[in-house]
């Protein structure tokens, strides 16, 4: 193996505070091989991303280490250097390309721009490149801006600006996150046949356990701003040593096999939590001793074959990966009585129509997955259901009883009892309210509380989504992800609803935070609340749902129980879409 | 989700979605100017028939006799009712009849013409300085970002947006046109029948002063969506992909924040008129300012009338210019 990047000691540090956001980075990559960096949001994942092209965001600065790739150390090249060696010696691409690409430009000035060659020559190149990543190269497309391209021929198009240049190292930072899973599956072929073709080295950073595992060859897993966890995929990701490694493992929800999911407890250290000396982990693990808060730990070699960052590596690697519960899909209680039902339901916007005749219940009780990829009008189709949009038409039934589509027509219990969690947490609190005040509003309208009332029913929904009443008081800006959508959840929780829809309510969160979330609606399940979870997560389905209902461009494609339906899809949409889903192999060795 | 619920309101409240309805959007746009002429007329017309004072009374002067007077009230047609009053003001209006100045019995059109002129002068100077000066120093001082220099200009910025648009006249005069510097006239007098640019010398202070005022305004918000390209991730990208600093400034982030801030430009337009009068009357320049504050001191309705219905119409003209500067930004 010809070693193309060595990096070591990459520390980038907070100019304000002097804190490390990311510290003592090192790893060594060879030609044509890929690694997964893999962390939740505040793990410093990104900023490592960046410091790998000797760039720092405003406000941070590279204080040590080395970047070499090729044999040249980036960190040290002066300016005008450094600029040459971005593009031509390690390349970027960035989460969301409708805005890292600029919209003003048009796609042949983006792609040629910054290229040595001639205009002329850079253009014919450019054109090999786009039929490379499986793009027209006409001059028409040429001439298009970003936004009228699709998401993924947006990433296609920023990808092949990246390799534009004949780079040796291509940083890939979330790329797919925001894609469909069947786009996401080509991106990442893309990805794969680039660095094969072209003996280029990749890293490709995210937060997705199951899109690094079918990626990378190597992985590294970051906490805190430190590399905790390094080894080949299968080394980490199957028999990983680090306790945060196997917990993260524990909180992914598989596409295959229904789980309970296990949340991380505690909180991610963000660059704030400052003066630790011990294990940057340890406040959240399980595995953790006195030791473990004084001593700083190390990378080691585990018996996983790994190199973890843990004092106790040899007792946690002992220690057999606890395979998480199972858990089966309920069996509907009180005779399978319909409390909601949908049929014949046309939608347009603006005069287009979006559904077309979609129709199905929902026992009491159930968990209903609506499962689809972005516009297939899943989400329209929830704003019909709470009665958010006017352009509709059809029969919808809510405990026996038609319901007017538009909300303010519907009585006020029917509001009440049809509860709606946003996809995100971060708009659907006003940011002006404590909590305890946005809780307070629904009490106050529907039930005409007062406020000690009011107090007692906010600190019991609390509670029950396992906020802290010390929160109570706290404004939105000041809780975390996690916190927010449960506060979200318990804001809906206080009307009393008997029917829950969540739109895509754990897309926004973190994998810890998500099992958290789904293990919470879980026990509302449980609770006798039905519920109409939107999404187009088919891991998370497999991990709530009762039954699955299939959109494809505004149509029922399938719909049934979850477990046949995910298990021996009949219908070939669903068939492609199962086939998309990535996983995170199991230790039997074969992923999905 | 969110989106789709404002995007749906937008389209009930006609702005366009896309490019390609923006032409009816325009038309509506222009119907509902229509309306809202039509609403300041009456404004403009009620109001200043509500002024104390009887027109009659005021041209015949005080001596006159209650006879005389309600004759002419008679000749004048002030003993209509108010609505047919109002009809033929806006049909003569309309058809270029204005009526006589009530100071001087001159046609009103003769008297308004050449102050439009003047004014439209003075106002297109200073719009053809204040955009390039506002782009060059709020990308500067953007580009300098939280220098001494920038600092400098964000705090004198605030200093000039907050004072009055006379105050800064006044101190232009204290400073050029007194003892201090004394090079400038302080006076803009140009004689009735000139030309204003054969006068240019006249029109420097007027115009430095809206052009400060202006400058310190625009030039902020130039230097705000200046700061936000620069921050944004597309000219990130550009410096990932080994750019150089001069492609990344004018090739992404000068040609997204001048876009950006071009509905602001318009705005700047709209308040500059309104400056306008403020700094004639500060300057004694010949324009509509001055012509609307003598009418009103000399109770000449017919002037007043006719010179706050055209600021209004150029005011709202710079407004819907603005507004569709925007949804070019949007449909971009």
């Amino acid at each position: 193996m010809v070693t193309e990047v060595e990096v070591s000691d990459v520390t980038v540090t907070v100019d304000a505070t002097g804190n490390a956001i990311v510290q003592d980075v090192g790893f060594t990559l060879g030609r044509g091989q890929v690694m997964g960096l893999v962390g939740e949001s505040g793990s410093g994942k990104s900023t490592l991303a960046l410091a790998l092209l000797g760039f720092a965001r405003k406000g941070t600065t590279i204080t040590g280490g080395r970047v070499a790739v090729d044999g040249v150390d980036l960190l040290t090249l002066p300016e005008p250097e450094l600029r040459r060696a971005r593009g031509g010696r390690v390349a970027h691409v960035a989460q969301d390309p409708a805005t890292a690409l600029n919209p003003n430009l048009s796609l042949a000035t983006q792609l040629t721009e910054g290229l040595p060659q001639p205009k002329r020559e850079a253009l014919s190149r450019v054109r090999k490149l786009l039929e490379t990543v499986g793009l027209p190269a006409d001059d028409a497309f040429l001439k298009r801006r970003p936004r009228q391209l699709s998401g993924g021929q947006q990433q296609r198009v920023a990808i092949a600006m990246a390799i534009a240049a004949g780079p040796r190292l291509i940083v890939l930072d979330e790329p797919t996150t925001g894609l469909d899973v069947s786009t996401q599956a080509r991106v990442l072929d893309l990805v794969r046949e680039l660095c094969r073709d072209h003996d280029m080295a990749a890293i490709y950073v995210s937060h997705d356990l199951a899109v690094v595992a079918d990626v990378a060859d190597h992985v590294t897993v970051m906490y805190g701003g430190q590399v905790v966890e390094s080894g080949t995929d299968r080394d980490v990701l199957v028999r990983g040593a680090h306790p945060y490694t196997r917990a993260l493992l524990a909180a992914v929800p598989s596409a295959t096999r229904r789980h309970r999911l296990v949340p991380i407890p505690g909180r991610a250290p963000s660059v704030a939590d400052e003066g630790r000396r011990g294990c940057v982990f340890a406040p959240r693990c399980d595995h953790a001793l006195a030791k473990c808060r004084t001593t700083r730990p190390e990378l080691v070699p585990a018996p996983s074959g790994t190199l973890a960052r843990c004092l106790r590596v040899d007792e946690v690697a002992r220690e057999p990966r606890v395979r998480p519960r199972s858990h089966q899909t309920r069996v509907a209680a009180d005779g399978g009585r319909e409390v909601f039902s949908v049929s014949g339901l046309n939608a347009g916007y603006g005069g287009r129509q979006i559904l077309f005749d979609v129709s199905f219940g929902l026992v009491r009780g159930e968990c209903l997955a609506l499962v689809g990829e972005s516009g297939s009008g899943k989400t329209t189709l929830s704003r019909c259901l709470v009665g958010l949009h006017e352009e509709q038409e059809g029969t919808l039934m809510f405990e026996g009883r038609p319901i007017p589509p538009e909300a303010g027509k519907r009585g006020k219990d029917t509001r009440r009892e049809v509860q709606y969690v946003f996809q995100n947490p971060f708009g659907s609190l006003n940011p002006h309210r404590s909590v305890e005040s946005s809780l307070l509003v629904p009490l106050r309208h529907y039930f005409g509380m007062d406020v000690r009332e009011g107090r007692k029913r906010v600190g019991e929904a609390l509670e029950r989504v396992e906020i802290s009443a010390k929160l109570a008081s706290r404004r939105p800006a000041e809780l975390s992800g996690g916190q927010r959508q449960r506060v979200a959840i318990a804001r809906a929780l206080v009307c009393e609803p008997k029917l829950l829809i969540c739109d895509e309510v754990t897309s926004a969160l973190d994998v810890s935070v998500q099992a958290s979330v789904v293990e919470l609606l879980r026990s509302l399940l449980g609770d006798g609340l039905s519920m109409i979870f939107v999404t187009h997560n088919l891991a998370v389905v497999r991990s709530i749902a009762d039954g699955v209902v299939v959109l494809n461009r505004g149509r029922v494609v399938e719909s049934g129980e979850a477990e046949p339906v995910l298990t021996a899809p009949s219908h070939p949409y669903t068939r492609e879409l199962i086939e998309a889903t990535l996983d995170v192999p199991d230790a039997s060795g074969h992923a999905v | 989700m969110t989106r789709l619920a404002t995007r749906t309101r937008v389209l009930k409240h006609g702005s366009p979605s896309g490019r390609g309805s923006v032409f009816p959007w325009l038309v509506r746009r222009l119907l509902f100017g229509v309306l809202v002429l039509f609403l300041v007329s009456v404004l403009v017309f009620f109001l200043t028939q509500a002024l104390p004072g009887d027109v009659a009374r005021i041209i015949l002067g005080k001596d006159a006799t209650a006879e005389q007077v309600a004759l002419l009230r008679r000749q004048l047609g002030l003993d209509r009712p108010l609505v047919t009053q109002y009809w033929d003001w806006l049909t003569g209006v309309l058809t270029g009849r204005m009526g006589t100045s009530l100071q001087n019995g001159e046609p009103v059109a003769d008297l308004v013409g050449p102050r439009i002129l003047n004014s439209f002068t003075l106002g297109f100077v200073s719009m053809v300085l204040i955009v390039p000066l506002a782009v060059v120093l709020g990308v500067f001082s953007a580009h300098k970002r939280d220098s001494a220099l920038d600092k400098t200009f964000v705090a004198v910025s605030s200093l000039f947006t907050a004072l009055p648009a006379f105050v800064v006249g006044m101190l232009l005069i204290a400073f050029f046109a007194t003892s201090v510097l004394g090079v400038l006239p302080g006076v803009s007098n140009i004689p009735p029948g000139d030309m204003p640019w054969w006068h240019p010398a006249k029109l420097v202070l007027p115009v430095a002063s809206l052009t400060l005022l202006g400058v310190m305004y625009l030039g902020r918000l130039v230097r705000a969506s200046f700061l936000d390209a620069m921050d944004s991730e597309y000219v990130q990208t550009a410096v990932l992909k080994g750019l150089s600093d001069r492609r990344i400034l004018f090739g992404h982030a000068l040609p997204n924040a001048v876009a950006a801030s071009l509905p602001a430009a318009g705005l700047v337009a709209a308040i500059t008129i309104t400056g306008v009068v403020v700094v004639e009357e500060v300057y004694s320049y010949p324009g509509l300012g001055t012509a609307v504050v003598s009418a009103v001191n000399a109770h000449d309705l017919p002037v007043m009338q006719i010179c706050i219905l055209i600021l209004a119409t150029t005011y709202y003209l710079f407004n819907l210019l603005a507004d569709v500067f925007a949804v070019m930004t949007r449909s971009r």
